[in-house]
């Protein structure tokens, strides 16, 4: 019986290191190899716009509506305080050093993480990459490496916008609709904003996260079994692994940024 | 020399997957120019056979040899090399599902040759009519029909004019007309542009009416070969079942299983 669940135990996390180690060799052989700018341009300028561009509508509706929601509830609770002036200050700094990164993280592994692992699992299934390599052409380099770079370079501007449009939905909540002073707003805001402290590690941790999905989102696809049912099963992995690393990796983030 | 005649030659080969072999100690050659055939039921690993010889898997043991080189012990580069003079028709054919048929045949010359843009037009342009597809070009692939998708695949796997073709069940699920297209193609290939073929089969008539050579393999082993005159006298019973398609023989209808009454009655005893 114990012997039994030991084994068990083992077992799985054999399985899991070798997946690790699975993982790691997809991501060296993608990006580990002479460069070819020339034919590496137009494959990710594609992937670029499927990954980045199309998920832009997303998160500038999600990133207004979080930060409308963020201002009126700091409104409801700083008013009492008569600190209302601070508001600006609240949302700006909630959305760049977690919201911004973390929310675009999430709805980026659903909305682009989900789409990779899916689209990649069915070229396996459907023999593509089997013969792209018989034609001699590298699945690695020609299929995962533009989607990987696509997804590292694309989530940080998306952060970025979604951390933009969300102050300015703070800003239509605070000073259009609850009347904060438009000046006070603003300057507070600027006042304690710092560009390396915040911004700065706004854009790290959204590189971070980045590399992650994108790495959970080619890998579970690549990593498929070749059916209807292991895509499926991929794709619900690559959503679920993504997003709890995410939230894991914000926390360690938070910790040794701002933890001292 | 034996060399120059053979292309393909597999010695000696095993592999087995998990526990089960797929293939012990299988050795055949592939004449160069010639079409050959492999033939046997389904699930023996026909299939595995060409990603063998392309070099996607090794074998437990033994040697296959392309032209000189033994494709186990080559180095991803060299592999990779060897593997523009060979080309291979999936059965799904395999095309890319997000470019157009054009796209798609002109997608390994633009991967491994230079050529200027109106050369490779031309080019492409001479495969799809070859298959009867010129018309098709700008189509996508989820417009073509099953048989007009592998002949595109086909005009794509002869785009490098490869030394060796390999057809992975070119023929399952095609209808009549389709398949006499196929058959044609498929000789007329071998014979214009002196490309040597394999063939993975289980359609008799078809690769019996094409090949020059057919090897038929069952139980991970070569149970027959020789021209298809010479196999249609064989009177080995595996090789006879095989051919003219007996429901049971050496080969069983039944899975390996335990005894019926030991599977319907052990459970209630047991309890």
């Amino acid at each position: 019986m114990l012997i039994d669940f030991i084994a068990s135990v083992g077992r799985q996390g054999i399985e899991k290191f070798q997946t690790i180690g699975r993982a790691t060799l997809l991501l060296y052989g993608a990006l580990v190899s002479k460069p070819q700018p020339k034919k590496m341009f137009p494959l990710l300028m594609k992937q670029l716009y499927s990954v980045g561009v199309l998920s832009i509508a997303i998160i500038m509706v999600s990133g207004l509506f979080i930060g409308m929601v963020l201002s009126l509830q700091g409104y409801i609770v700083l008013v009492d305080f008569g600190a209302e002036t601070s508001l600006g200050q609240m949302v700006a700094l909630s959305l760049l050093r977690e919201l911004g990164p973390v929310v675009t993280a999430l709805l980026f592994a659903g909305r682009a993480g989900s789409a990779l692992t899916a689209e990649i699992g069915l070229m396996k299934a459907t023999e593509q990459l089997s013969s792209m390599e018989m034609m001699a052409v590298d699945p690695l380099r020609r299929v995962i490496a533009p989607r990987f770079w696509a997804g590292v370079i694309s989530m940080p501007l998306l952060a970025m916008m979604f951390s933009a449009v969300g102050i300015w939905g703070g800003q239509l909540v605070g000073v259009d609709w609850k009347g904060i002073d438009y000046g006070s707003f603003w300057s507070v805001m600027q006042a304690s904003v710092e560009l390396g402290e915040d911004i700065g590690n706004s854009f790290i941790k959204s590189v971070v996260f980045a590399i992650t999905i994108t790495w959970i989102a080619v890998f579970n696809g690549y990593d498929a079994v070749p059916t209807s049912e292991g895509i499926s099963r991929a794709t619900t992995r690559t959503v679920v692994n993504a997003s709890l690393a995410v939230l894991g990796l914000d926390f360690v983030l938070t910790a040794l940024m701002f933890g001292n | 020399m034996e060399s120059s005649e053979t292309l393909v030659s597999i010695k000696n080969v095993s592999f087995s997957r998990g526990d089960r072999k797929i293939f012990d100690d299988v050795s055949l050659d592939v004449p160069r120019g010639k079409v050959t055939a492999i033939m046997g039921p389904s699930g023996i690993g026909k299939t595995t056979l060409l990603r063998l010889i392309g070099g996607q898997i090794d074998p437990d043991y033994g040697e296959i040899w392309f032209d000189q080189v033994n494709v186990p012990q080559l180095k991803r580069a060299q592999l990779y090399q060897i593997r523009k003079r060979m080309s291979m028709l999936f059965q799904s054919g395999a095309l890319f599902t997000d470019m157009t048929v054009f796209d798609n045949v002109a997608f390994p010359l633009r991967e491994h040759t230079d050529l200027p843009e109106d050369l490779l037009d031309t080019l492409v342009l001479l495969k799809l009519e070859a298959v009867g597809l010129r018309g098709a070009a700008n189509l996508m692939p989820n417009e073509l029909s099953g048989g007009m998708a592998r002949r595109a695949a086909l005009a794509r796997a002869i785009a490098l004019d490869p030394d060796l073709m390999m057809y992975d069940e070119p023929f399952v699920g095609q209808d009549p007309i389709t398949m006499g297209v196929l058959v044609k193609l498929i000789s007329s290939l071998n014979q214009a542009l002196g490309i040597t073929s394999v063939i993975v089969s289980h359609d008799v008539p078809e690769v019996m009416s094409i090949a020059d050579k057919v090897y038929l393999l069952s139980g991970g082993k070569v149970i027959g070969s020789g021209t298809p005159d010479e196999l249609r006298a064989n009177t080995d019973e595996r090789v006879r079942q095989f051919l003219d398609g007996d429901a049971d023989g050496p080969v069983p209808f039944q899975y390996p299983a335990q005894a019926l009454d030991q599977d319907l009655f052990a459970k209630k005893t047991s309890k």
